[in-house]
């Protein structure tokens, strides 16, 4: 199994969401995760899909992609020259002989508490998935209540933009 | 812009016409009724009424297939839209450019499960090229003309319209031509034109190549280009089922179509080539058989329209993004040029495919039983009705004899269901080709069961003086699934029989069924009545006919490569075939 970043630039149509988790559903390709929200552009938004493919080359899913007719553009992004980010919400069980501990492990990976009961804590947290996964095996001793992942957002480093040849 | 106000009905009929659209198929229903108003008092668009929307797809692809311009049909939603959805998926595996036009409830009850409403969009999503839900009148032009743009360019397909009542009945300002906003949509006609040089170069350093010819010939109107290349190589052709008539059947460079019913030389040459120059063909499994042993000798130039399909099954050593007809013709122009110094020399190539193709010619036998060789009723109806006939195939033994035994001489007079197989095809897809070129001999060659699935649109023809001709290769059977039972199943013929011959119960007489629907109607039952008969149906034009062939229903479809075999397990005949397991 080989992880990709793929980047989609589409057009803000009704029904593209669709389209592209049915594309991956029917060719047979393993989506880990898929964000999507608007851009910098007007009518343009923008999905970031983590795939898994097994002995698939990545090449068929990109072209298979480019024939939807509301995709724009799409980008594999490499891990060194781009920057990709989950953001995650846990809610963890905490007692009074816990809370500290847990206090310290969200101090160490530099989360944040956003919501305390006595008998639990919500954090946040952001990072590349290693960290949020890193994250979960330390509060997992804990028990964890609630889990919500936003799947990753990635971008480019450097000051290219990927709409800049796309639009007109 | 001049504009004038019109209903959304109006603007759809209206961009119809300025499109050149000529012909739409239809029946109509209550969500599609105000766009059945002005299609009423259209002077330009003739609309033929079908029996079933499924007839209105087939005749919308036979229209397509035949002309190469955009087949239209109409429809109306929930169950008139579903009805399209056969026609729309064999529409979208074979490339045909096809409009399918749907009436949607109200856009304010859409989501309701309100009456008749079904989610065409979503439901075709997976087999259409792409889909416009329209729940705007303004938005009518932009999208009829963005749907046709999208049908008929690149790798042609199907574009579903669908139109919420609403919008066809509110008014706007109408203006012709509108703006097409498909940012997304690019497809490439002209290739690199380094890859023309390195396919040159590979083809000049070949010494076994052959031109794997498929129905992106056919979509690219390339035939002449083809023609000319092929004869500046001097390499030898095969054209798949989709491809038959891309390259002519008498040409002494034709070795016939390739895959699990080719000829013998066409499978073998395949299997032996160092070079494989694939022009608009899609490495199909019905064409390879097992993948991993197929032409494992050969490199591969692929020219393709659809960069998707470049290395999706085969790896490719020279990809080509392109139209075939752009593609070849550069292609012709950098080999001459490279010819002024090399020259390629296939002799030894030949010596071995002529010995093939001396050894292995298409035959079949007489039957068992005594009745009617299906393959001899098939290649009289090609010889009697010549090149300039269009046979449109349903799906079957008949389909496999029709494509093997009808000498085909040019493009688009073959047409058949290749990539989803889809019974019932032939009589309306017949019935679009007539319409579309009426000056043309038009055959349904068709299978008893086959026949039974859309017959009904010989009402439409008879109604609509559409004078097709259908040849019913009645073997009484579901031939093509009984072959496989012969073969792979012990002889068990497990609900294999329909009980259409002349010695069952004979439900239903087709000859009866025909004079129904207002057809000439003929049985022939031997083989001193069968040029008659054809000479008969040739003659008559006041009306369609249906000829009911009699025939041998043992008859089985030679050569054969079994399903996920290797293509080097040729069969030639049945007697001819060492050991394998049946699979499938
Ligand atoms: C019962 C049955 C038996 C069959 N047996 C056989 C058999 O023995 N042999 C056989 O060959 N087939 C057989 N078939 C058909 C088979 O299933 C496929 O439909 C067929 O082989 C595909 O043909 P093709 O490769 O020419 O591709 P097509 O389906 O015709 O695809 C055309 C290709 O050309 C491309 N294209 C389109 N327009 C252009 C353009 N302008 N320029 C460049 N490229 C373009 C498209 O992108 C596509 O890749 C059988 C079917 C049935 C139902
Ligand atoms: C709609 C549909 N249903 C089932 C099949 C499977 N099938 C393929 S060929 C065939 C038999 C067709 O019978 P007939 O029309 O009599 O043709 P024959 O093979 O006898 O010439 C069947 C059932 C199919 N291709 N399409
Ligand atoms: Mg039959």
């Amino acid at each position: 199994m080989t992880q990709h970043v793929l980047s989609l630039l589409v057009e803000d149509k009704p029904g593209i969401l669709t389209r592209v988790a049915a594309l991956f559903a029917r060719r047979g390709f393993n989506i880990q995760s898929l964000a999507v929200g608007t851009t910098e552009v007007e009518g343009v938004s923008r999905m970031t899909v983590v795939i898994s493919l097994d002995g698939q080359p990545l090449e068929q899913v990109t072209k298979q992609l480019n024939k939807l007719i509301n995709v724009l553009k799409i980008v594999e992004l490499e891990a060194d020259s781009s920057v990709a980010r989950d953001h995650m919400l846990v809610k963890v069980r905490t007692d009074s002989s816990t809370r500290s501990q847990v206090l310290e492990a969200v101090t160490l990976f530099r989360a944040r508490v956003i919501d305390v009961v006595s008998d639990a804590v919500v954090i946040e947290v952001t990072g590349d998935s290693a960290k949020c996964q890193a994250f979960i095996k330390v509060l997992e001793p804990f028990g964890i209540k609630e889990l919500v992942q936003s799947g990753a957002i990635a971008i480019s480093r450097g000051s290219k933009s990927m709409s800049e040849k796309v639009l007109r | 812009m001049a504009t004038e106000t019109l209903t959304g009905a109006q603007a759809l009929i209206r961009s119809l016409e300025l499109l050149g659209v000529d012909t739409v198929f239809g029946l109509p229903g209550g969500a599609i009724l105000p766009t059945y108003d002005p299609l009423m008092d259209s002077k330009k668009l003739r609309h033929i009424l079908v029996r079933h929307e499924q007839g209105a797809g087939h005749a919308a692809e036979g229209y397509a297939a035949a002309s190469g311009k955009l087949g239209v049909c109409i429809a109306t939603s929930g169950p008139g839209a579903t009805n399209l959805v056969t026609a729309i998926a064999d529409a979208h595996m074979d490339s045909v450019p096809m409009l399918a036009i749907t009436g949607q409830v109200n856009s304010f009850a859409i989501g309701t499960d309100a009456f008749q409403e079904a989610d065409i969009v979503g439901i075709t999503m997976p087999i259409t090229k792409h889909s416009f839900l329209v729940t705007n009148a303004a938005d009518i032009p932009g999208v009829m003309a963005a749907a046709y743009e999208i049908a008929t360019t690149g790798r042609p397909g199907p574009v579903l319209v669908d139109v919420a009542k609403d919008a066809q009945n509110a008014k706007f300002e109408f203006s012709w031509p509108p703006k097409i906003d498909l940012p997304g949509y690019k497809p490439i006609t002209d290739p690199h034109g380094k890859q023309v040089q390195a396919a040159a170069e590979l083809i000049l350093k070949s010494h076994k190549p052959i031109l794997y010819v498929g129905g992106g010939v056919i979509r690219a109107g390339a035939s002449k280009e083809l023609l000319k290349l092929a004869e500046l190589l001097h390499a030898p052709v095969t054209t798949t089922l989709m491809a038959r008539g891309a390259f002519p059947d008498s040409h002494p460079q034709h070795l016939g179509m390739p895959g699990m019913h080719g000829t013998v030389p066409a499978v073998t040459a395949l299997q032996k080539s160092d070079l494989l120059i694939t022009l608009g063909a899609r490495f199909d499994d019905r064409v390879t058989g097992d993948v991993k042993s197929f032409a494992k000798g050969a490199k591969v130039i692929h020219v393709d329209v659809d960069p998707a399909e470049i290395g999706k099954i085969r790896h490719a050593d020279v990809p080509i993004v392109g139209d075939a007809k752009v593609v070849i013709s550069m292609l012709i122009a950098e080999l001459e040029s490279q010819m002024k110094t090399t020259k390629p020399d296939y002799e030894d190539w030949w010596v071995f495919l002529n010995g093939l193709k001396e050894r292995y010619p298409l035959g079949y036998n007489d039957t068992d039983d005594g009745k009617l060789a299906p393959q001899y009723v098939i290649e009289r109806i090609g010889e009697l009705s010549g090149p300039e006939a269009i046979f449109a195939a349903g799906v079957g033994q008949h389909q496999m004899w029709s494509a093997q035994f009808i000498k085909y001489e040019r493009p688009n007079s073959w047409l058949n269901s290749g990539g989803a197989g889809t019974m019932g095809y032939s009589v309306p897809a017949a019935m679009g080709a007539k319409v579309a070129q009426p000056e043309r001999l038009v055959w349904a060659i068709d299978g008893d069961g086959c026949f039974q699935m859309t017959n009904q649109e010989l009402a439409t023809c008879t109604i609509n003086n559409i004078p097709i001709k259908v040849a019913i290769i009645n073997n009484s059977s579901l031939g093509m699934v009984r072959q496989w039972q012969t073969l792979f199943y012990n002889s068990r013929y497990s609900n294999t029989d329909l009980n259409t011959g002349t010695d069952t119960i004979m439900v239903p007489d087709f000859v009866k069924l025909a004079e129904s629907y207002g057809c000439l109607a003929i049985r022939v039952e031997k083989i001193e009545e069968v040029d008659a008969a054809i000479k008969l149906a040739m003659e008559t034009n006041d009306r369609p006919v249906v000829i009911d062939f009699i025939v041998g229903r043992d008859a089985m479809v030679w050569p054969m490569v079994p399903a996920g075999v290797s293509n080097d397990a040729v069969q030639y005949a049945r007697d001819a075939a060492p050991i394998w397991d049946g699979e499938e």
